[in-house]
């Protein structure tokens, strides 16, 4: 019987074959020009089928084929109608592949081939998009900065919107607060970085053909001491395939283990298929790769500092968010935006939703104070009392406001006594019992430059009265001043403020509206840190969720090596580096140094670089040039988007395609991992199908396609894929996930996204900390911490070791008691590059904060011939170039000649970047602002000055040194520099 | 989207609300995503990628020390009922029922004088199209059925209103929202109107009270402060918990201010301020 049942299920392939490549065009599409010989057989060759495919239709016989191109071998008739069943248990398959019992034996281009064609007969049928009055049709995409609809009229996308819900979509949220009812626009509010990128897809810097560097010579002279001022040449995918292929194999044999180093930026295309977590993983892995580890770049302070006060590790150091809007907006008195720019960075990924509702607390009388360097938008837009404070000097500032709590009995005593420790430590500290310098508003003044008085209005205020911390972007952590020397430091003071004023208290807590939305915790969609298809278990979130609920085959990057990402010049450069890891599992899982090269591996001799510029986003970056073109690099691969940063540095460029020309799923804002429940800062939690809107421009391709091409050289192109396409893998992580409940496949594909409903009101997760506050169990909807790390009965308390707030950590004590740097006692150590560093003001007397972008997101959306660049507040057109902007002073203007939208030097012992001056007074003396992320650079040697950008890449000028010692946070906010009118050369510069 | 029924006189208003621009520049992107590389025959032809979008978002600051403030002004085609690029080239511009003003695309190939013909600079010179190009108000998505422009689809914090209603009632709204034109004296009859455009055309006179209490410097907060001009008190303010007051609105151009500061227990204070720039006074001490 079953064997019958497997030859009408042989005998039925050929006739779905031939209906669909009849139906539909994707499907002859894909055959294209390849034809070829598929034999699916019993492994004993008792029973079999074989089919000839091509274009012009499918021939087929049972029986076996003298020559087939593909064999599916099939242990024995049980496996091969669980695996060849068209509504096949995708685990069932899995655990046939898994265990040998199912073999694809051939050209793996050819089996991969195979394999998508026939669930292309499947997914070919699936209609999406809708059709508008004027003949286009509405798609659905996701990014970096909110969800769009894309029109798309004769294969070109004719505009792109923000999504407005419909009536059928889900209700939205609806918070009461002091009499006045608050519900959020039905309509998704989205960044300029999502707004220009019709004109990021369709650039002139778009890369439309693979190229190789034209002096590059893989069999020959390579040249690396070129790279970055010689041009490039065309090839094919062919050429390129096997070039990085071929070296690939060379590097195992010639060096052995390690010698590959895959290296990506944090942020470019959004996607749970398309990812760096994703879909380069899961071809590392194949590869087998040394691992260039990021630091936390955007927490550091949070992360190396706070965790250790209060847990939190898993958080990246930074405070959980639930049921804060209602709280604070319900409760709170005031906001103390510190550090805090909501409307330049939008927490993250966010569009502009928090914005409503700030101006909601605004309408509320909620009173606003800003604590920054500049007089940031967030304050333009809100108004409030302006704070300036020298860059750095904020740990100072915390300390004379504790002071002034202390000496005046503004703090909650109750509190301290019985959910902290530490406190009468820290108390002698701060009043100076200690060290015999009292922490007084006078002592602060001539670190921060705020007059005494300022700080004891300010310390009166928020301590007699319900104060929400707006820390950092985000309102719950983050934030410039903790990417400064004194980064560690300052998140440490924010959260023992928070101590003293009773976090977690109605109207007490870290927040700027930012996050905490009240929607449904318990619905469970992937993030994209939440391993996507990578199949890894250790370096991604995978585990918990995706991996259990979604069969695939796991993947594993067998080298142990790794590089610390700030320090990669140096471990190619000298052949050394040590770090310290981000590792959220424990407190204690900072403090594990590592070095490279590790035992036993090769030292790296290959670069493959994955997207966007690191000049614009790595401290001193200038560094890089040189390692770049250093001899032991034998090949440098960049796969991207466009002709920008790093890609003008390496020998083969491979095109990849924007998620607008292939498949993808995500979720609105959901990160995973990192930020558990970063879909908070929404109004609306929405998953996303991200349709292909429009063919691949050029000869680019989708990574996913990109790192097929290339494993298939290797031979486990079959592995990596396990069949798929991007659409199917986006359909295996849809059945996985919580959608697959709620609405069908093909109804959410064709809509293109699905809002979840808002968590009842009656079930509301209550505020964070509420139940530390109240000495209850713990009610956040979060995995963290570890079952394990509870110092006492799960639930109760933190994941500190006395599961208190410990004003003195334990885990510093354990760890280093003596550190200068990073003392238990939380001293201040003014900055290392500041205005306490009196040689180095004396040459170089302006702080320069270069904060996250407010038009782009990093380096995506920033050049790329995008209209981002006309933005005036983002560059300036001086004589037909664009520049970075510089934001300063006018009376610093003034003093130095300098006009607004001058160009100017800006420069240091490290360099200098030539800036359109902005000038105003919302930047204070002494400082100058401007954004971390160009993503255009153009280096040059002057030979008055050295290297010269004119791009924008201001991290060339800043410090590379670590935060403390004992850690790898970066402090760029701590820089020192000096500006003046720029004045061109006599004679044309030479390329750097 | 959903259609609306006009009404025979109904036509279209735009307004903006200046205190919730916070110069995202959505408004400008959007414009450019509608027209970058798409020719709408009969509304507009494409739009330049770079360079001067047909919005434009002003900056307007005041103030120094830590008493500043910006306000961002977004300035469009105003589709004036009395327009003097109409005026200018009748051939060439029209005047829709519906209000808009439409610069015809090909009729008005090569009249870069319209650029200077709009006292409002609202008309860009598109060097590639050799054409003269305004803000549409997306005419093309509106006879569509789309109830509002681009720039006020993409805007976060909904700077932009449009209106489509008839003259009259649209005036009773005027007066009502005490809505305002940009220029009122070149009388051309906007169709675009203003919200809170005060702080961008006003000045202010502010500073911060400190005083000495038990010898120590501190912030006076609930000092009364009068301003005083031509013997004449305008207003009056207390100080806020940093000392901090603020009298805004202030639209004289000539003269001084003097600035009286009382609080109990503490000397009198005096300053003055020159009438028609906005002034941080800074720091004044009561008692010297």
């Amino acid at each position: 019987m079953d064997l019958l049942k497997l030859k009408f299920i042989l005998f039925m392939v050929s006739q779905v074959l031939r209906s669909s490549i009849k139906k539909y065009g994707a499907v002859r599409k894909h055959i294209g020009k390849t034809r070829a010989v598929v034999q699916v057989k019993l492994r004993d060759g008792s029973l079999g089928r074989w089919y000839d495919i091509s274009i012009d239709g499918v021939k087929s016989k049972a029986g076996l084929h003298a020559k087939p191109d593909v064999i599916v071998d099939i242990l024995d008739v049980d496996t091969a109608l669980a695996f060849l069943n068209p509504n096949a248990d995708q685990a069932e398959i899995i655990h046939a592949m898994k265990n040998f019992r199912v073999l694809l034996i051939g050209p793996d281009h050819l089996a991969v081939w195979f394999a998508q064609l026939m669930n292309l007969t499947a997914s070919a049928k699936l209609e999406y998009g809708a059709k508008m009055p004027d003949g286009s049709t509405r798609y659905t995409q996701n990014g970096n900065g909110g969800p769009t609809f894309v029109y798309v009229k004769d294969g070109k996308i004719l505009r792109i919107t923000p999504i407005d819900l419909d009536p059928s979509d889900a209700p939205s949220f609806v918070i009461r607060a002091r009499g006045k009812t608050f519900s959020p626009d039905r309509r998704v509010s989205i960044n300029p970085h999502a707004q220009t990128l019709k004109s990021m897809v369709y650039s002139d810097k778009r890369i439309l053909y693979p190229m190789k560097r034209v002096d590059f010579d893989p069999n020959g002279a390579r040249n690396p001491q070129n790279r970055g001022k010689s041009g490039y040449v065309r090839i094919s995918w062919d050429e390129a395939f096997d070039m990085v292929g071929n070296e690939i194999k060379r590097q195992r044999q010639v060096y052995g283990p390690g010698a590959l180093a895959i290296w990506h930026g944090s942020h470019h295309q959004w996607g749970n298929v398309g990812y760096y977590l994703s879909a380069l993983l899961r071809f590392g892995n194949l590869l087998g790769f040394t691992r260039v580890h990021h630091n936390p770049d955007s927490w550091e302070g949070w992360y190396w500092g706070a965790t250790h006060h209060y847990g939190n590790s898993m958080r990246v150091g930074v405070s959980g968010m639930y049921g804060l809007v209602e709280d604070c907006l319900k409760e709170a008195e005031m906001i103390v935006f510190w550090s805090s720019d909501p409307e330049s960075t939008n927490g993250y990924a966010a569009g502009y939703e928090g914005t409503k509702r700030r101006l909601w607390a605004k309408d509320l009388g909620i009173e606003m104070v800003h604590i920054d360097p500049n007089f940031n938008p967030t304050a333009q837009l809100f108004g409030g009392r302006w704070i300036p404070i020298r860059p750095g000097t904020d740990p100072a500032l915390s300390l004379a406001i504790m002071n002034v709590w202390i000496n005046e009995g503004l703090y909650d005593k109750d509190y301290v006594a019985n959910r902290t420790t530490g406190f009468e430590e820290w108390r002698d500290y701060v009043l100076g019992v200690e060290d015999g310098v009292p922490k007084t508003p006078e002592w602060q003044a001539d670190e921060t430059g705020i007059p005494a008085h300022v700080v004891r209005a300010l310390a009166r205020k928020w301590g007699n009265r319900k104060v929400y911390l707006g820390a950092g972007g985000p309102g719950i952590g983050f934030g410039g001043a903790c990417r400064n020397a004194t980064g560690t430091q300052f998140a440490r003071n924010l959260v023992m403020m928070m101590a003293m004023q009773g976090l977690g208290k109605p109207g007490v807590n870290f927040g700027n509206l930012q996050y905490g939305t009240p929607l449904d915790p318990y619905f469970w969609f992937p993030g994209y840190a939440e391993g996507g298809i990578s199949g890894e278990l250790q370096w991604t979130a995978a585990a918990p969720h995706t991996y259990c609920r979604m069969p695939h085959i796991l993947s594993m990057n067998p080298v142990q090596q790794m590089v610390p990402r700030q320090r990669l010049p140096e471990a190619i450069i000298d052949g050394y580096a040590r770090g310290y890891p981000w590792d959220g599992f424990s407190n204690e899982a900072q403090f594990q140094a590592y070095e490279y090269p590790k035992p036993g591996y090769s030292k790296i001799h290959m670069l493959y670089r994955y997207g966007t510029s690191t000049f614009g986003t790595i401290a001193k970056s200038g560094r890089y040039i040189d390692m770049f073109r250093h001899e032991s690099i034998d090949m440098v691969v960049n796969q991207a988007i466009w002709m920008e940063g790093d890609a003008h540095f390496a020998d083969v460029i491979l095109p990849a395609c924007t998620s607008f020309e292939r498949w993808d799923i995500s979720e609105v804002a959901n990160s995973g991992g990192y930020i558990h429940h970063n879909t908070h800062g929404l109004n609306h939690r929405m998953v996303m199908m991200q349709h292909k809107c429009i063919e691949p421009l050029g000869e680019s391709k989708s990574d996913y396609d990109i790192f097929t091409g290339i494993l298939n050289r290797m031979g486990t192109g079959a592995m990596f894929t396990e069949g798929c396409s991007d659409l199917d893998w986006a359909r295996r992580l849809f059945m996985a996930s919580d959608a697959s409940k709620r609405v069908k496949w093909a109804d959410f594909v064709k809509k293109g996204y699905y809002v979840v409903p808002p968590e009842p009101e009656a079930i509301r997760t209550p505020r964070n900390y509420g139940w530390f506050a109240e000495g209850r169990p713990k009610d956040a909807p979060e995995p963290i911490p570890m079952p394990s790390q509870w110092s006492g009965d799960f639930l109760k308390g933190l994941s500190t070791q006395s599961g208190k707030i410990e004003f003195i950590p334990n885990s510093l004590k354990r760890f280093d008691a003596v550190d200068p740097e990073r003392n238990p006692l939380n001293r201040y150590v003014p900055s290392w590059e500041g205005p306490r560093t009196e040689a180095l003001v004396k040459k170089f007397p302006v702080q320069m904060i270069s904060t996250h972008s407010r038009y782009s997101f990093h380096t995506y959306g920033d050049g790329k011939d995008s209209t981002i660049n006309d933005i005036k507040d983002h560059r300036v057109n001086v004589g037909g170039r664009l520049y970075w902007v510089m934001r300063i002073n006018d009376e610093d203007a003034k003093a130095r000649g300098i006009a607004h939208n001058d160009l100017i030097r800006v420069f240091n012992d490290r360099g200098s970047v030539v800036c359109a001056a902005d000038v105003s007074p919302l930047t204070m003396r002494g400082v100058c602002k401007t954004y971390e992320s160009s993503a255009e650079s153009d280096f040059q040697h002057d030979p008055r000055y050295g290297l010269v950008d004119f791009g924008g890449c201001v991290n060339i000028l800043t410090p590379d040194r670590p935060q403390t010692r004992n850690t790898d946070g970066m402090g760029s906010n701590a820089c020192l520099v000096q500006f003046e009118t720029w004045t061109p050369p006599e004679h044309a510069l030479l390329r750097a | 989207m959903t259609q609306s029924t006009p009404r025979p006189t109904a036509r279209w208003n735009l307004i903006v609300d200046v205190a919730l621009c916070e110069n995202c520049n959505n408004c400008i992107l959007a414009t450019k995503d509608e027209y970058v590389g798409a020719d709408f025959p009969g509304y507009s032809a494409g739009h330049a990628r770079h360079g001067r979008s047909v919005i434009e978002i002003t900056r307007h600051m005041r103030g120094s020390g830590h008493m500043v403030d910006v306000t961002y002004v977004p300035r469009l085609c105003n589709h004036c009922d009395d327009a003097p690029c109409i005026k200018a080239a009748p051939d060439a511009v029209r005047k829709r029922d519906d209000g808009i003003v439409v610069i015809d695309p090909v009729a008005a190939k090569g009249r870069k004088d319209l650029v200077g013909a709009c006292p409002y600079g609202a008309i860009v010179w598109n060097e590639e199209a050799q054409l003269p190009q305004n803000w549409t108000f997306d005419a093309h998505l509106l006879d569509q059925g789309w109830t509002e422009p681009r720039c006020a689809h993409s805007c976060p914090t909904g700077v932009f209103t449009s209106v489509k209603a008839d003259d009259a009632e649209m005036t009773r709204r005027v007066d009502a929202e005490r809505l305002e034109t940009i220029r009122p004296e070149l009388k051309t009859r906007p169709r675009v109107w203003y919200k809170n455009l005060g702080r961008a055309k006003s000045h202010f006179v502010g500073g911060a009270v400190i005083g000495k209490v038990q010898g120590v410097t501190e912030c006076i907060e609930g000092a009364e402060v009068a301003l005083i001009a031509d013997g004449q008190t305008l207003a009056t303010a207390r100080t806020d918990a940093f000392g901090d007051f603020k009298f805004d609105g202030l639209t004289r151009t000539t003269g001084d201010y003097t600035v009286r500061i009382t609080r109990e227990g503490f000397p009198p204070a005096t300053a003055k301020a020159k009438a028609g720039v906005p002034t941080y006074l800074g720091e004044l001490s009561l008692g010297g």
